[in-house]
């Protein structure tokens, strides 16, 4: 049988925010957005093994062997340079998991832990092996009480959902933008999948927290509140509707010059969304 | 003596210090320009450079360290010598309490521990309402903030869920103060996972209460128990600790020619030295003192038999890391597995050399190893066994990087985790991380929440080439510096010490 692999780039032991308790995360390479945005653009795209790395890495960790990029993180000392010269917003960086590599993480590290996360990038676009992974952990009898997330974008069709669902705990979906020109802009693809992927999974009983990116001028303006307003209780005006703030950490580009979201107006969005009716919703603990 | 009468004067005349404060330091002084204990030339020398340490305790101990009165005697029999009758109100017992409070001497002349306060408070609850429960206990938690001001004074509650340990946990979330320091005795049997969330959201409040995993500690004591006092020491209930002494493991590598001399020579040297430091000052405490005739034996507060000598340790990190240097590897301490199995080697080292050595007038006659949280002057040594701050791996990876220390120290082991205030959000996270720390054979649970200024709020990572930029450029998301300059320009003020101190980590005048 061929076992898929997944392509990493990073694995968290520990995190309190990617969805109920304490969680492991795998942080999976490659996104089917190009949000200008996006916090980690270096997990956007897969490596083309261009090369173009390898002289800005200045430890050796990087090298090519028959045209295939290599990386070595023993000697490597976590200076990025390599994803800050790469032309494709990919990253050199990555590990292959098998299934039973993460079922070994995932055991050594079990009293620790509530359940895993998967996310990105964009998670689903390696649906092959996150199904393969949660029906690893829910058939393994010292794993199986492990819950299995996924971070998603919501652009996974109706019918890929349904092959993941069955052994999925539950779902944390982003919502970018409501007006359909706003969202391509944002995103690079429109968001007829995503609205109905929220819609999907709220019926599924499987849609754990919508997220939404308050971004000064562009998505927080009235129109696009009262859309979120509406949306979010047209589903459910408990579910839990987090609201993120734009801030410039790790974005790269013309974002750079968008402003910052401040807290005083995201938690006067957030009293309007609360006004409005909805019993559910998270600001931020922090904004850096 | 003209040295030693200008010292005098500079203490009385320090405008940064309370009158309490320098009644202390003053006293301190004195007892210090009294003659050591008799030490041995190769003892004293070693003390003189430090490798072996008394923690400043005074030239003539006169007074056990830690003293852990068993206080149901006072509340149960009254005191003669206090002139008390038993108590049969809770007002009764709360006034017995904050009496006896000023009789029990400590290394910092105030008392280290206050009891296992829902133990003895909750016989005299029966007719109280929760209303006046709270009232009573916030008032008892003020007074022994505002009275007795040091940050090592110890309240213990649990392991049964009761209304005396919630509403003190609850009062203590809400006051915030820093005195009295709590914990939380846990144990999977007794407690009730209400307790423990309510102890865990507390910590996320206030930092508070330490967790302790009685399925550890309990065994290695008897009927009497254990209470647990100051940061963070396990020790008998009705009598405590005559003395810490500590060895600085950053030394004794530094004097080693690699890691065969560590184990063979220098180190079985240091811990004889170190015993015999300890040995002189438990004789002068048993022999010379007279402690032992005080009212607190005569009426069975506590036992001259029960006090522990606690033989402690610090600077692991930098004595591995040198080790490693001499082999040639570059593995740093915390994080690469050949350095963390040195580091516990090393604790197994130095727990079957404690074991294997009988000592006089102390509880069980042998001394208890202990991983020692530091002074406020360690010259770039990280206490005890910890991860040096700041270089601490994800929370997870650091208990496991550690846990099998704990089994070594059954005296305690000061340690913290430190972590981002997104656990805010996510009790059951830190409740997992909790019992995930204590199944890997974490004798104490220890968080601060902290603000940190790289966290990830969600969804993304943080990566170390941003770290690195943050720390160049020396940015701090909460700037107070202004606000401190402001209040600087006004006065001494950053110059004048603190109401509440820690006392155990300044146990000198240091001007």
């Amino acid at each position: 049988m061929n076992l898929p692999l997944a392509t990493v780039s990073k694995v968290l032991k520990f995190s309190c925010v990617d969805g109920p308790g304490s969680r492991l995360v795998l942080f999976l390479q490659g996104c089917n957005f190009a949000c200008p945005s996006c916090h980690n653009p270096h997990t956007m795209k897969l490596c083309n093994d261009c090369g173009d790395c390898l002289p800005v890495c200045s430890t050796g960790a990087l090298t090519i062997v028959q045209g295939k990029v290599l990386y070595d993180p023993s000697i490597c000392e976590h200076c990025d340079k390599c994803l800050d010269i790469c032309p494709i917003n990919a990253n050199p960086k990555v590990t292959q998991y098998s299934v039973d590599n993460v079922l070994a993480l995932l055991d050594q590290n079990k009293p620790f832990l509530n359940g895993i996360t998967v996310s990105g990038g964009e998670a689903t676009m390696q649906l092959k092996f996150i199904i393969a992974l949660f029906t690893a952990i829910k058939a393994n009898d010292k794993l199986k009480d492990l819950t299995c997330f996924i971070d998603s974008n919501g652009y996974l069709p109706e019918a890929a959902w349904k092959t993941v669902l069955p052994v999925t705990d539950g779902v944390m979906l982003d919502i970018k933008a409501f007006e359909g020109d706003l969202h391509s802009q944002l995103t690079t693809r429109s968001n007829e999948r995503v609205l109905s992927s929220a819609r999907l999974l709220f019926e599924a009983g499987k849609l754990h927290e919508l997220r939404y990116l308050l971004i000064p001028e562009r998505t927080d303006t009235a129109k696009e509140i009262a859309e979120l307003s509406r949306f979010v209780g047209a589903l459910d005006s408990n579910l839990p509707l987090r609201l993120n703030a734009f801030q410039h950490h790790g974005v790269q580009g013309e974002a750079r010059n968008w402003p910052t979201m401040k807290q005083p107006d995201v938690e006067r969005i957030a009293q309007d969304l609360r006004a409005a009716g909805l019993s559910n919703v998270v600001t931020p603990a922090v904004y850096i | 003596m003209m040295e030693l009468t200008k010292r005098f004067k500079g203490i009385a005349e320090d405008p940064g210090l309370s009158f309490a404060q320098k009644a202390r330091y003053l006293s301190l002084e004195a007892e210090n320009s009294l003659p050591y204990p008799e030490l041995d030339e190769e003892t004293a020398k070693a003390l003189e450079e430090r490798v072996i340490c008394d923690m400043y305790e005074g030239h003539a101990p006169f007074k056990p360290r830690y003293v852990m009165p068993d206080y149901s005697i006072v509340l149960e029999k009254g005191s003669t010598y206090l002139e008390l009758d038993p108590a049969t109100t809770l007002d009764e017992a709360i006034n017995s309490l904050t009496i006896a409070y000023h009789h029990v001497p400590s290394v910092t002349n105030m008392p280290v521990f206050i009891g296992r306060l829902d133990d003895l408070l909750l016989p005299y609850c029966d007719d109280v309402s929760d209303e006046d429960l709270y009232k009573k206990l916030e008032l008892f938690w003020r007074y022994l903030d505002r009275v007795l001001p040091d940050a090592f004074m110890h309240a213990n509650v649990g392991p049964t869920d009761n209304r005396v340990a919630r509403t003190i946990m609850r009062i203590d979330a809400e006051l915030k103060q820093i005195a009295p320091n709590v914990t939380f005795i846990w144990d999977p049997e007794v407690s009730s996972d209400e307790i423990f969330s309510q102890a865990c959201q507390s910590i996320i409040e206030c930092s508070k209460p330490h967790i302790a995993n009685n399925p550890l500690n309990q065994p290695l004591f008897d009927e009497y128990g254990y209470g647990i006092a100051s940061c963070y020491n396990v020790l008998p209930l009705c009598g405590g600790a005559s003395t810490l002494t500590r060895i600085n493991l950053r030394e004794v590598a530094r004097r080693s020619k690699d890691t065969a001399d560590f184990f063979e020579n220098t180190l079985p040297k240091y811990i004889d030295l170190n015993f015999r430091l300890t040995e002189a000052r438990i004789d002068h405490l048993f022999n010379k003192s007279g402690f032992f005739e005080s009212f607190l034996v005569k009426e069975g507060w506590i036992r001259k038999d029960r006090f522990a000598a606690m033989y402690g340790i610090f600077a692991m990190a930098q004595c591995v890391d040198e080790l490693q240097a001499k082999e040639g590897r570059t593995g740093k301490y915390g994080h690469d597995e050949t350095a963390n199995k040195l580091g516990h080697r090393i604790s197994k080292a130095l727990y079957d050399a404690v074991e294997a050595r009988p000592i006089e007038n102390v509880w069980r006659g042998k001394a208890m190893l202990h991983s020692q949280a530091g002074l406020s002057d360690d010259d770039g040594c990280t206490p005890g066994v910890r991860i040096p701050y700041g270089s601490e791996p994800d929370p997870v990876s650091h208990v496991q990087a550690l846990a099998e220390h704990h089994a070594f120290y059954p005296s305690g082991v000061s340690e913290i985790l430190t972590l981002d205030e997104t656990v805010e959000n996510n009790l059951a996270a830190l409740k997992q991380l909790v019992k995930g720390a204590f199944s890997q054979g974490f004798r104490e649970f220890s968080a601060n929440i902290s603000n940190n200024d790289l966290v990830r709020i969600t969804g993304y990572m943080v990566r170390l080439s941003d770290i690195a930029k943050f720390k160049e450029c020396g940015g701090s998301r909460t700037n107070t510096t202004v606000l401190g300059a402001e209040a600087a320009d006004k006065g001494k003020i950053l110059e004048r010490a603190p109401r509440v101190m820690s006392h155990e980590l300044a146990p000198r005048y240091s001007q």
